[in-house]
């Protein structure tokens, strides 16, 4: 409900008030306490903690791509898309087939390179074209139904995307090999691989150019009259079936080119790596405030950035407790902050 | 449209069932504790039997029916979207294996178990037990929805899908749990005493009686859920479902009546965990994952959210075709036609599309609740909504 927005406005019952001093008080204790824990860490071992924390955000990257999707698709249509996160897998397992066997690319060369920008055209293409079908197929038909069917059928897309992916990828891990060359460099102590710049380099441009998209195009100011008023939107001459679909296409595009870079870096594809990462990716999303954009890439390098210092690092929890991290940072949120870290307070439509 | 519900649901007698349900539950448990083993079956019968439907499916069958009962409670009665509810079954279950084994060694804890005095460990009446879960399991679904319940129905359900991840990893590392065991780790918690039924402690190969224990429980939490769906409570649940607004305004506690229903669903949880401990003998902890809570929301879709008839249809067919079913369809097709394809690998076909086809085409299940049903089909008679028929025809 709305009663924190209206809280700051009048001065609200008791209850509120008290909500609130809690609220803050918590909040602020929990960032110190991020923050001391940090602090402590950097003393301890600071190239540690830099390693990691570059670690972190070369995931970071490859997360805020995918929350992408699911930021687009939410502001559009208010749907948690569950099925983002298995064509995500799907498109690494994609472009692992493509560099490998359909253009038979596998050391980092010219050729290489060729194969890689070939395979990003591509894995983009079809992480569009799957995510529109789905759009077209499932979502369209329910879109004046409750919400719990559109999410319903999001989670059984899920499992039919799942399906395809155990039967093209295989029900074990399977390693590939990589295009992106994989040297280190060394700043200082510091090492960072040259997969992480590389992928910084193709990544970035990529969210930039969304970016543009949405904020400078008419296609892109097409999708937020969408998102704000459907009704109003079909009166001023937006096709907003057409308007959706385009919304789909680039948030697929952009799990596209996620899964391109995730097989690249990570080097192995699992058909079951897309509800993992999917449920980060949504975190990340929310975490930045869902619905925008820049947000959505804040929270996955932030959530990258807490995962990969939580992993690597010495005082921490360890890997074995990534997940409860990430959510419970996920639930932190949304008790303190529903709107995320980058987003309105808005007052529920009624 | 409020008058025809009404009628249909909230005056008509349901103690009819009673009678319905001890007759059938009778019938199974003749069939499967003394006609089964019976020596004079021609053995053709038996071997169907226990290949399509070996006593121990049935049972697990139930423990998913108690479960998937309490998740309509949460889901088809008050409407809130649970995608974590396999950290119930978590709770539950570990709630068994810590109060009815010898995981903790080092106490001597004895209440009317049914185990000798002599034996280490914390060792509680089956019966206790069982409501111990449920209380447990309900004070957790109180503490996870009081500061949640505020939020839109989104986010909430990714809160309890968040709870549900990270109940189940708090289990799997639970053997160095800040320094403590409390969960065995991957081991798991191995054997979970027998439940006693007076006159007999039910081990691991009891399937029969168990079966009767089951449906006991099954029957209880029918109850349950039909007499709370006519009492003040469920109307409430009802109102919050399809209009949380007009329910406040009318005078609905929402956060009582919403954090109600998260508690009462959370307690079947905990009954389901306790359950299914004693049906498998033990805790494991790598089966509490994420595809549990989609598995047992797609039985409540299925069968027709708020139905409870449609709800135990729905958790009986889809856990006996992922348990047994499938398999089995699979050995005779592979048998007759000579082929060796895996059936069983087509589990997320199969659920991926009766959860997108029951959406499409069948939105309120197979045995559906006439209010949920108008529900369902409320907003596609809508004015100017940017209906894609409507935009066509605009053309």
């Amino acid at each position: 409900m709305a009663k924190a927005a209206v809280a700051t406005k009048f001065s609200g019952t008791p209850g509120q008030i008290r909500r609130q001093r809690i609220e803050r008080i918590g909040a602020t204790a929990i960032s110190l306490g991020a923050a001391f824990w940090m602090l402590i860490n950097i003393i301890e071992s600071p190239d540690q903690f830099a390693q990691s924390a570059i670690a972190g955000l070369r995931n970071g990257l490859i997360y805020a791509m995918i929350a992408l999707g699911y930021t687009l698709v939410y502001g559009i249509i208010e749907l948690i898309n569950f099925a983002h996160g298995d064509l995500f897998m799907l498109s690494a397992v994609f472009s692992s087939f493509f560099i490998t066997y359909w253009i038979g690319a596998d050391e980092s060369n010219g050729f290489g390179w060729f194969a890689f920008a070939l395979c990003l055209v591509a894995v983009m293409v079809f992480g569009a074209v799957v995510n529109v079908l789905i759009e077209r197929f499932a979502y369209r038909k329910l879109r004046n139904a409750p919400r719990l069917s559109t999410l319903i059928t999001a989670v059984g897309m899920s499992f039919l995307l799942n399906f395809i992916g155990l039967k093209w990828n295989g029900s074990t891990p399977r390693q590939w090999p990589t295009v992106i060359p994989s040297g280190d460099i060394y700043l200082g102590e510091i090492r960072i691989s040259m997969l992480t710049i590389w992928l910084f380099l193709i990544g970035f441009p990529l969210l930039l150019a969304l970016n543009y998209l949405v904020t400078n195009t008419k296609q892109g100011k097409a999708m937020r009259a969408t998102s704000q008023d459907k009704d109003a939107s079909t009166l001023m001459g937006i096709n907003v079936n057409k308007t959706i679909a385009f919304t789909f296409a680039i948030g697929g595009a952009m799990a596209g080119a996620a899964g391109l870079l995730y097989q690249q870096s990570i080097g192995t594809t699992n058909y079951n790596l897309g509800f993992q990462l999917g449920l980060i990716a949504f975190t990340a999303a929310v975490l930045g405030g869902i619905g925008n954009l820049w947000g959505a890439v804040l929270g996955g390098l932030v959530i990258g950035l807490i995962q990969g210092l939580n992993d690597g690092l010495p005082i921490a929890f360890g890997q074995a407790w990534s997940q409860t991290v990430v959510f419970t940072i996920l639930i932190i949120i949304l008790v303190f902050k529903p709107a995320g870290l980058l987003g309105k307070v808005t007052t529920e439509k009624v | 449209m409020a008058k025809v519900s009404v009628a249909n649901n909230v005056s008509k007698s349901n103690r009819n069932w009673i009678r319905g349900y001890t007759i059938a539950g009778f019938f199974l448990f003749i069939t499967y504790q003394f006609l089964l083993p019976w020596d004079g079956l021609p053995s053709g019968i038996y071997q169907t039997v226990n290949q399509w439907m070996p006593p121990s499916a049935v049972n697990e069958s139930l423990v998913y029916v108690i479960m998937a009962l309490g998740l309509n409670i949460v889901v088809g009665y008050a409407g809130l979207l649970d995608l974590g509810y396999v950290a119930f079954w978590a709770i539950g279950g570990y709630c068994a294996g810590w109060f009815m084994s010898e995981f903790f060694y080092f106490l001597n804890i004895h209440f009317f178990g049914s185990v000798p005095a002599g034996t280490p460990g914390i060792h509680i009446n089956f019966w206790m037990v069982l409501i111990i879960g449920g209380f447990v399991c309900a004070l957790f679904g109180v503490l996870i929805g009081a500061p949640t319940l505020r939020l839109k129905s989104d986010y909430l359900a990714l809160v309890t899908l968040g709870f549900g991840e990270i109940i189940p990893q708090v289990f799997f590392n639970g053997e160095n749990f800040f320094g403590f065991n409390i969960s065995n780790g991957t081991k798991g918690i191995v054997v979970v005493d027998p439940s006693p039924a007076g006159f007999k402690n039910l081990g691991p190969f009891d399937a029969g009686w168990k079966l009767l224990l089951f449906l006991f429980l099954t029957a209880v939490m029918v109850f349950i859920s039909l007499r709370l769906r006519r009492g003040r409570l469920g109307r409430a649940w009802l109102a919050v479902r399809e209009d949380e607004l007009a329910a406040s305004m009318m005078g609905v506690p929402l956060m009582r009546t919403k954090l109600a229903a998260y508690a009462v669903g959370a307690f079947a949880g905990g009954l389901g965990g306790v359950a299914f401990a004693t049906h498998v003998n033990g805790v494991y902890a790598e089966r509490f994952n994420f595809a549990i809570s989609i598995f047992l929301l797609a039985m409540v879709v299925l069968g027709g959210m708020g139905n409870v008839w449609g709800v135990i249809l729905g958790a009986f067919v889809l856990s006996w075709v992922n348990g047994n079913g499938l398999s089995a369809f699979g050995r005779v097709y592979n048998d007759s036609f000579g082929t060796s394809i895996d059936f069983t690998s087509f589990t997320f076909l199969l659920f991926g599309l009766v959860l997108i086809f029951m959406m499409l085409f069948k939105r309120e299940g197979l045995i559906p609740e006439s209010r949920m049903k108008l529900l369902m089909h409320e907003g596609e008679l809508d004015d100017a909504d940017s209906d894609g028929k409507k935009q066509k025809a605009g053309k």
